[in-house]
C-alpha cells in the first residue's frame, strides 16, 4: 500500500513536466488540425502541380507533340543553355528590373505622400483609389490602354497637340507604360504599410541633430521603410518577369519575352517538356533569389 | 509587421489572379475576332514510324453506320464564326445550317469553338469527346499519323461525290479517307488603297523590302504564326514555304528580324480590325477574314471595299484547306457522318461560302453560290494566280526548327 502510494506520488511529481509537454503537444496538434485546410490547399494546388511540371520536364514528346511519360531524358533541361533562351531571359530580366525600378521611384513618392496625409479618412480614400482598378479584369484594362494609345486615342492626341510624341501603341514605351500601370499598386501598398508605421519622432530627432532633409531621409526614413521596399520589389519583379498580356497587346508581340516563350511551348510549338523545364528553372531561380533578397533585407533592418 | 504580412498575402493572391488573366488572353483575343482560320504551325519530334490504330470500337461503329443514321446529340468543335447559325445566319441572310440539320434529323448540335489547330489537337489528345472537328490540311496528317482520326465510311457519306476533283487527292489525305474538305482559302495581303503601289499586282516587298515598305513604317502587321509568317518570308526570298533547308529557314528568320522595326505588330487574331480601324495599312492575313471585316466595317453610307483590298502577292502565297473529320474520341460517329454528309450537300456547302467568304471545295455547290462571290478574285482566284499557290505540308521533326527560328526572329 505505502509502496504504491509513494510510487503514485513520485509519479505525479514526475508527471508534471510531462503533463505540460502533453498539453503543449495537444496545443500543437490543434494548430495542425486548424491548418489542415491550408495544407490540403497547398498540396493540391501548389505542390502537386509543381511536381507535375517537374515530372513533365523530363518526359519525351510524341509526334503530335503530346507529352509522353516514358523515354525519360534531360534534353529539355539541356536546351536551357541555348543562345536563344539566354537572349530571351536577359531581355525579360532587363524589362522586369527596369519596371521594378520605375515602380519603386514613382510608387515610393506616391506611398510617402499618402502615408503623410494627416487625416486617416483621406489616407483610406486614397488607398481605395489605388485598389479600385483591381475590380476589373487586367486584360480589359490593357485593352483600354490600347484605345488610349492608338491613332485616335486621347494620349496620342495630347502628344500630337504638344508635339512631344506620336502614336505610342506598338512601341517599347507603350509596353513600359502598361507594365508600370499594371504593377504600381503592388509597390504602393506594401510601401504605404511600411512608411505609415515609421516613428516620425526619429526623423525629428535626426533633424534636431543637424541632419539635412536629404540626410534624414537617407539615414532614417529609407532604412525604416526597407521591408516595404523589399516586399514591393518582389511583388513587382516576379509578375513583370512573366508579363505576357502587356507586351502582346501594347507591344504588338514583337519581342519574345519569357512569358510568351513559355506559352508558345504549350501552344503552337507543342513542346510541353521544354515549356515545363523553362517554368521549372525560372521557379527555382526566383525562389533562391527571393530567399536571398529577403535574408539580406532582414539582416540590415 | 503582422499587417504587412497580411497585406502581402492578399497581394500575392491578386498577383495569382492576374496570372490567370494572362493564360486566357489567347482565347479571349481570338474569340473577339471573326473567322480565324488555319494557323499552320510547327510539327514535331519523334519520327513518324507507323500509323497508330484508332480504337476499334469507334471505327467499327463508324463502319457500320447506315446512310442518315443518327446515334445521339452531335458535339461539333469548329473555328470561331465559321458556320452560320441563329442570329449570325440571320444577319448574313444565309441558311441557319445547324438549325436546318437539327430540324431534318432531330439531332441536337452542341457547338464549341476554337481559334487554333493546336488548341483543338490538345483537346482531342486529352480525350474530350467531340464528334466532328475541323482541322486544317497539315493538322489532318498530324492527327492521322497519331491515330486520332476515324476512317470515314463512304456508304454513310454519299455526298463525297460532290467534292471537286482537285480536292479529292491532296497529299495530306489521299483519297479523302479520313477527312472531307470544308473550305479553302489563301494567305495574302490586305491593304488600304493608296498606301502601296498595286498597279502591277502586289509584291511581298511591301512588307519585306526596306525601300518599298519604309513609308508605312509602324503600320504593317504580320501573322503571329511560325509557318505562315516564315512562309511569306520564304516565298519572298524565292524558296518553298515547305523547305527543310536550315540555311533557307535561317535566312527567312533574319529577314523577319530585319523587318520587325517597320512592323506595328505580329497578330493572328485581330489583324483585320487593326486594318479597318487605321492602326495598320498593310497586313498579312487570310482572305476570308479581310472580306468579313470589310463587310462589317461597311454601313449604309460607307463602302469599306472602296478603301480596302486583298491581293495574292505576285511571288506566290500559301493556300490551305480546312477539313471536316471525326476524331477517335467521338461518341456518336453515326450522327457525325450524317452531319458531314449534310455539309457536303450542294446547297448547304454553298451557304457556307455565302456566309464566311471562303471558297468551297464542293464542286456541286457552285450553282448555289452567289454570283458576286464566284466572280470575286479574292475568293476564287483566276488560274494564273492559282498556279502560284502552295499548300503547307507537315514537316515532321523539322517543324520545331521553324518554331525556334521564328522565336529567334522575334527576340
Amino acid at each position: 500500500m505505502t509502496l504504491s502510494d509513494e510510487k503514485a506520488r513520485t509519479e505525479e511529481v514526475a508527471a508534471n513536466p510531462r503533463l505540460e509537454r502533453k498539453a503543449e503537444r495537444r496545443e500543437s496538434w490543434r494548430g495542425f488540425f486548424h491548418a489542415i485546410p491550408a495544407y490540403v490547399y497547398l498540396i493540391f494546388f501548389f505542390v502537386l502541380p509543381l511536381i507535375i511540371v517537374y515530372v513533365f520536364s523530363f518526359a519525351s514528346r510524341s509526334r503530335t507533340g503530346k507529352p509522353e511519360l516514358e523515354g525519360w531524358n534531360t534534353d529539355s533541361w539541356q536546351r536551357l543553355g541555348e543562345p536563344l533562351v539566354r537572349t530571351i531571359v536577359t531581355r525579360s530580366v532587363f524589362v522586369a528590373v527596369l519596371n521594378t525600378v520605375l515602380c519603386l521611384v514613382i510608387g515610393y513618392a506616391f506611398a510617402y505622400w499618402i502615408a503623410t496625409r494627416r487625416k486617416q479618412s483621406t489616407r483610406t480614400l486614397l488607398l481605395i483609389l489605388v485598389l479600385i482598378p483591381f475590380w476589373s479584369n487586367f486584360l480589359v484594362r490593357t485593352y483600354a490602354w490600347r484605345m488610349l494609345l492608338d491613332s485616335d486615342g486621347y494620349i496620342t492626341q495630347l502628344g500630337e497637340m504638344t508635339g512631344l510624341w506620336g502614336r505610342m501603341l506598338f512601341t517599347l514605351p507603350a509596353v513600359f507604360l502598361g507594365l508600370l500601370y499594371g504593377y504600381l499598386p503592388f509597390m504602393v501598398l506594401p510601401l504605404y504599410a511600411a512608411i505609415e508605421r515609421i516613428d516620425w519622432s526619429l526623423v525629428e530627432a535626426g533633424r534636431d541633430l543637424y541632419a539635412s532633409g536629404t540626410q534624414a531621409f537617407r539615414k532614417i526614413t529609407l532604412p525604416l521603410s526597407r521591408p516595404g521596399i523589399i516586399a514591393g520589389s518582389i511583388l513587382v519583379f516576379i509578375p513583370s518577369l512573366g508579363a505576357y498580356v502587356t507586351p502582346d497587346i501594347l507591344g504588338g508581340a514583337k519581342t519574345t519575352l519569357l512569358g510568351n516563350f513559355i506559352v508558345s511551348q504549350f501552344g503552337s510549338a507543342r513542346n510541353w517538356p521544354f515549356g515545363s523545364a523553362l517554368s521549372g528553372a525560372i521557379l527555382m531561380i526566383m525562389l533562391v533569389a527571393t530567399i536571398v533578397y529577403f535574408r539580406s533585407g532582414a539582416k540590415t533592418v | 509587421m503582422k499587417r504587412l504580412v497580411i497585406l502581402i498575402a492578399a497581394l500575392a493572391l491578386i498577383v495569382a489572379a492576374c496570372g490567370d488573366d494572362d493564360d486566357s488572353t489567347a482565347t479571349t483575343a481570338g474569340a473577339a475576332g471573326t473567322t480565324a482560320t488555319t494557323a499552320p504551325a510547327p510539327a514535331t519530334t519523334a519520327a513518324p514510324t507507323t500509323t497508330e490504330p484508332v480504337p476499334e470500337g469507334v471505327q467499327a461503329k463508324a463502319d457500320a453506320c447506315a446512310l442518315g443514321e443518327t446515334d445521339g446529340d452531335l458535339n461539333l468543335y469548329n473555328w470561331t464564326e465559321y458556320i452560320p447559325y441563329g442570329s449570325l445566319a440571320e444577319e448574313a441572310e444565309v441558311t441557319d445550317i445547324l438549325g436546318a440539320f437539327e430540324e431534318e434529323t432531330g439531332v441536337k448540335v452542341v457547338l464549341t469553338e476554337y481559334d487554333s489547330n493546336e488548341t483543338m489537337l490538345a483537346q482531342i489528345d486529352a480525350g474530350v469527346g467531340f464528334d466532328v472537328v475541323v482541322p486544317s490540311d497539315y493538322m489532318v496528317s498530324i492527327m492521322r499519323s497519331a491515330g486520332l482520326l476515324v476512317k470515314l465510311n463512304p456508304n454513310a457519306i454519299p455526298n463525297m461525290a460532290n467534292i471537286a476533283p482537285e480536292f479529292t487527292d491532296l497529299p495530306y489525305d489521299p483519297g479523302n479517307q479520313f477527312s472531307a474538305p470544308y473550305q479553302w482559302g489563301t494567305t495574302g495581303i490586305g491593304y488600304k488603297f493608296g498606301s502601296i503601289d498595286d498597279e502591277n499586282g502586289v509584291s511581298w516587298g511591301v512588307i519585306f523590302d526596306p525601300a518599298m515598305s519604309e513609308a508605312n513604317t509602324g503600320f504593317i502587321s504580320l501573322l503571329d504564326d511560325e509557318r505562315e509568317t516564315m512562309g511569306a518570308a520564304l516565298i519572298y526570298l524565292g524558296y518553298s514555304l515547305n523547305t527543310t533547308d536550315p540555311a533557307q529557314v535561317d535566312e527567312a528568320a533574319d529577314l523577319i528580324k530585319a523587318t520587325k522595326d517597320r512592323l506595328a505588330a505580329f497578330n493572328s487574331s485581330g489583324y483585320w480590325d487593326l486594318l479597318t480601324s487605321g492602326e495598320t495599312v498593310v497586313s498579312q492575313g487570310w482572305n476570308g477574314d479581310f472580306l468579313f471585316a470589310y463587310d462589317e466595317a461597311s454601313t449604309d453610307d460607307y463602302d469599306a471595299y472602296e478603301d480596302f483590298g486583298y491581293a495574292i502577292p505576285t511571288e506566290g502565297a500559301a493556300a490551305w484547306v480546312d477539313t471536316i473529320a471525326i476524331p477517335a474520341t467521338a461518341e456518336h460517329p453515326c450522327s457525325a457522318q450524317t452531319f458531314i454528309n449534310f455539309l457536303l450537300d450542294p446547297f448547304i456547302g454553298a451557304e457556307l461560302t455565302n456566309y464566311n467568304y471562303y471558297a468551297s471545295p464542293n464542286g456541286a455547290a457552285t450553282e448555289f453560290i452567289w454570283e458576286e462571290i464566284l466572280e470575286w478574285d479574292a475568293i476564287y482566284p483566276p488560274q494564273d494566280v492559282l498556279d502560284r499557290l502552295e499548300f503547307f505540308a507537315d514537316l515532321g521533326d523539322f517543324g520545331t526548327y521553324y518554331a525556334d527560328a521564328f522565336s529567334a526572329a522575334k527576340s
